[in-house]
């Protein structure tokens, strides 16, 4: 008996809100959530709009037992915590968090429920790293390190001929826990009491998107019966938005502030992006299971296919070569393979596009090496125009988007200030009803990994 | 149903603090030597923990035919290519011309890169006001475009060392990183084998590699109180299963193995140095900091990786001998981990638990963070080539708690009782991850 995997629950926190209803509805509303950048001080920085999440506190998603613990948790790892414990009420089901309550059973044995959550490079807070690093700063030579830093004096232990002020220990006992990136599954297993196979992928903007495959293939395996399966990343932070300048992904904002006109997909002459934070936890269950359990089904994950571009690109600000290209498209064709469908049997594609001109050509010409002239009759979905780039955690919010537009048949507006090329559907539109059987999903990230999936309707 | 996918070993290559060629650290290993010594990367010299296992004397150029392909790459990623390049030469992938590049795909446990400390810190500390406790965003944006560098922030993403190896070996299969903490280079060849079982590559370089001696890594680790302190004494200072251990030794590097499908690996004529026969994987989802007092988590690892190996790990074999001839241990040197590994090798194992030998090259290496466990994955490999186990060293003081066959002081040679042939390899990560394999003598 095939093992069918299918996606029960979405819990997405994005710039639009914590919860599918407030991303569903502000994509259908045509709304971007795309402004000023409030969570630092940008004025530094070229690019000065972003995507935040408002009004988000992780207290509020965990059991009260577990407050505690939201001290070590960097924002990358609050962000999925809160997306997991939305997806978990919106699948209806019942974990070790409603411990509480100890007459609600869990849904699963704890032994049967795996997690798999992509995560980015978790900057450190800058804040209190360098407030620790400023009780080292002495004259002594010897280990200086710029600004008077002094590894001497960071170290804790005296010498023959030194005395060390002990930088090191103003830092919390628990601070590198805060910045690893397998916290974000680890809390989440935690809460929820998963314990089958978890792992991390950290593959930038394709590690939500390979954490779903990697869930498909363990719930396949018979390893799992249910996965939470998504990912999550903050690019606003310092660290964040320096490298973004660094490899020129960013928009440089000028005084627009007005997010929403500067994210274009597929516009050759687009600025680039805006960074975010969010990401999404998905329900995946297996669909024996999930029947038995009378589980809601937004979408079956039919199918999915991974490569890698053996150019491994990393950003110029060119165009990216055509290996980048022909790496897509092979994840494309083996996710139609894996769904035993042709591109004839989609009708929708959940892009990638994050408006940044080289990466999104890259993704162009894979859709027209796939779907030739049909390419535009293949209506797009584009999230990064609503809620920006949220790295590790983006292919999560487009899977959301693809679900939901399969769950009710209907496609949410595209917002697009620019000029795509005619032959890509990524121009404005508005929401409209439409006949979806199978919605393809697309992440690439920069480095070359490349993954696609195919979402059908459930009939 | 057709015939179950068989996955073998073709090729292994390491970079390791006790040297970076297969047979010369296992010679190594057997006579038990050890790599450790004063930091000398930074100066540590008031650091609580100012030793580690370097890799000293390591020269990339010798290693790959074109360094400067890679002129931008960070240190770990430079180990693995140079231990991805001994592994893809003895798999005899370099004369495999018609090799199809989308049937090659990876599966890694790559580290992040080091940190950019001194610039970083010249950042934050242009940054910070110490009169307001506050960081001053953009001073700290204006010296951290002065200083730091593009290519070297872009090559600290975690997936900077798949994109390296791309262009080293025209992989266009699928690919993946992970970072699971110390269990993430044996969960990534764990789940090679799996994506290789499920017929989505046909070959995959898959390993782990990880360098944290850096001023912030060992700081984050001294804060944990996870690393010894033994600052008279460092040869000594990694000591698992002793009743004085006190914490690990930091170690670098990097494992790589090719894992083939047998069929794929026999046609074009290469010699399978091991089969992987299973693969067990799991959550403690117990706390951030502890292990399961039980090794709950590290039970449903080990025992998973043995009945996908079609072993009943409390059965004698036909000769006798307990089925499982040897553990890797995780055996960091944590007075937790290896009670708790212990308590769950005993639970796994039962009665015949004293007679499976049990040791951690932890005592000789040090802790290779995220490349822990594919090099020592590759000692199980050695160890059934050669039929002799590496030993526990500097295991002079037992623990009542901790009294199993840990190997102690000398290795052993199995090959009068018979060699060899079954093998687990356990990694834990903070967090709760636990990741067992489980390797077998190849037969046709």
């Amino acid at each position: 008996m095939p093992r069918d995997v299918l996606i029960t629950g979405i819990g997405t926190v994005s710039a639009l809100g914590v919860g599918v209803q407030p991303l569903w509805d502000g994509m259908c509303a045509g709304r971007s959530a795309l402004g000023p950048i409030r969570v630092l001080d940008p004025s530094g920085f070229a690019s000065r709009l972003g995507g935040e999440v408002q009004g988000f506190a992780a207290k509020d998603y965990v059991p009260k037992s577990y407050r505690k613990a939201v001290k070590v948790m960097a924002r990358d790892i609050e962000l999925a915590v809160g997306a997991a414990k939305v997806a978990v009420d919106d699948a209806g089901l019942v974990t070790r968090s409603h411990a509480d309550t100890p007459e609600r059973t869990p849904s699963y044995e704890a032994s049967r429920m795996g997690c798999h959550i992509g995560a980015g490079l978790i900057s450190a807070e800058t804040l209190e790293l360098a407030a620790a690093q400023a009780t080292a700063v002495g004259d002594e030579p010897g280990g200086a390190q710029g600004e008077g830093f002094s590894l001497r004096h960071w170290g804790t232990v005296a010498t023959s001929d030194f005395t060390p002020k002990g930088g090191m220990d103003n830092l919390p006992p628990l601070w590198m826990l805060k910045y690893l990136p397998n916290m974000l599954a680890c809390h989440v297993t935690i809460i929820h009491g998963c314990e089958g196979p978890s792992n991390t992928i950290t593959c930038a903007e394709a590690s939500s998107l390979l954490s779903l495959g990697e869930s498909r293939r363990v719930i396949e395996r018979g390893d799992a019966d249910l996965c939470f399966s998504g990912g999550a990343e903050s690019k606003l932070s310092l660290m964040g938005l320096i490298r973004a300048e660094f490899t020129g992904r960013a928009a440089a904002t000028g005084d627009e502030v007005d997010g929403g006109a500067i994210v274009r997909p597929f516009d050759p002459e687009a600025p680039g992006t805006l960074l975010a934070e969010g990401g999404g936890i998905l329900i995946l269950e297996e669909s024996h299971a999930a029947r038995a359990r009378g589980a809601r089904c937004y979408a079956k994950l039919s199918g999915f296919g991974a490569a890698q571009s053996a150019t491994g690109y990393l950003p110029t600000g060119d165009d990216a070569p055509a290996a980048e290209s022909e790496a897509l498209e092979l994840a494309i064709r083996s996710a139609l393979r894996d769904a035993g469908v042709t591109p004839g049997d989609i009708q929708a594609v959940s892009s990638h596009a994050l408006g940044w001109p080289g990466h999104d050509a890259a993704e162009l010409r894979a859709l027209r090496a796939v779907f030739g002239d049909r390419l535009p009759s293949i209506e797009l979905i584009t999230t990064a125009p609503f809620v920006g780039d949220m790295g590790a955690g983006h292919g999560a919010v487009q899977v959301a988007a693809a679900a939901l537009a399969l769950f009710h048949q209907t496609l949410p507006a595209r917002l697009n200030r620019g000029s795509p090329p005619s032959s890509v559907r990524a121009e404005s539109a508005p929401t409209r009803p439409a006949a979806l059987r199978h919605v393809l999903v697309l992440s690439s990230a920069i480095g070359g990994q490349n993954a696609a999936a195919v979402l059908s309707r459930i009939v | 149903m057709s015939t179950p996918r068989r996955v073998v070993i073709s090729g292994m290559g390491w970079v390791t603090p006790l040297g970076a060629d297969v047979s010369g650290v296992w010679t190594r290993l057997v006579r038990g030597d050890n790599a450790f010594g004063p930091i000398t990367r930074f100066d540590a010299s008031t650091f609580a923990t100012n030793f580690a296992a370097e890799v000293r004397g390591f020269n990339f150029g010798e290693h790959v035919p074109d360094p400067e392909k890679h002129a931008h790459a960070g240190l770990s990623t430079r180990f693995a290519l140079a231990a991805a390049r001994q592994a893809w030469l003895q798999a005899g992938l370099d004369s495999h011309a018609s090799l199809d590049r989308t049937r090659l795909g990876m599966y890694f446990g790559a580290g992040e890169g080091s940190l950019d400390f001194a610039n970083f810190t010249r950042a934050n500390l242009a940054g910070y006001d110490a009169e307001s406790r506050t960081v001053k965003d953009p001073a700290w944006a204006a010296m951290a475009r002065q200083r730091l560098s593009a290519p070297v922030e872009i090559e600290q993403e975690p997936n900077a060392t798949l994109t390296h190896l791309a262009q080293e070996f025209g992989v266009r299969g699928p690919a993946y990183n992970c970072m699971t903490a110390c269990a993430a280079s044996t969960q990534a060849v764990g789940e090679a084998y799996e994506l290789i079982k499920r017929g989505d590559a046909d070959t995959m370089l898959a390993g782990g590699t990880h360098s944290m001696i850096h001023p912030l890594g060992v700081t984050g680790f001294i804060r944990l109180t996870a690393m010894s302190t033994n600052r008279e004494d460092p040869a000594r200072a990694s000591r698992p299963f002793d009743k004085d251990r006190d914490g690990f030794v930091m170690g670098e590097g990097a494992g790589v193995l090719v894992l083939e499908e047998l069929g794929h690996a026999l046609s074009r004529g290469a010699t399978p140095l091991a089969e992987v026969a299973g693969f067990g994987s799991s959550a403690d989802a117990f706390r951030i900091t502890d292990i399961h007092p039980d090794g709950k988590g590290a039970v449903a690892a080990m025992l998973q990786a043995c009945r996908m190996a079609g072993i009943n790990p409390r059965e004698p074999g036909a000769d006798g001998r307990p089925q499982v001839h040897y553990v890797s241990a995780h055996g960091t040197g944590t007075q937790e981990n290896d009670r708790i590994e212990t308590i769950a090798v005993k639970t796994l194992f039962g009665p015949l638990a004293p007679r499976v030998p049990f040791s951690s090259v932890k005592s000789m290496l040090g802790h290779l963070i995220q490349a822990a466990g594919a090099v020592e994955l590759m000692t199980c490999v050695q160890a059934i080539r050669t039929g002799v186990l590496p030993p526990t060293m500097n295991l002079r003081n037992p623990d009542p708690e901790c009294d199993l066959d840990y190997v102690p002081n000398a290795a052993r040679d199995c090959n009068p009782q018979g060699g060899v042939r079954v093998c687990l390899s356990n990694s834990f990560g903070f967090g709760g991850q636990n990741n067992t394999i489980c390797v077998r003598a190849y037969r046709g």
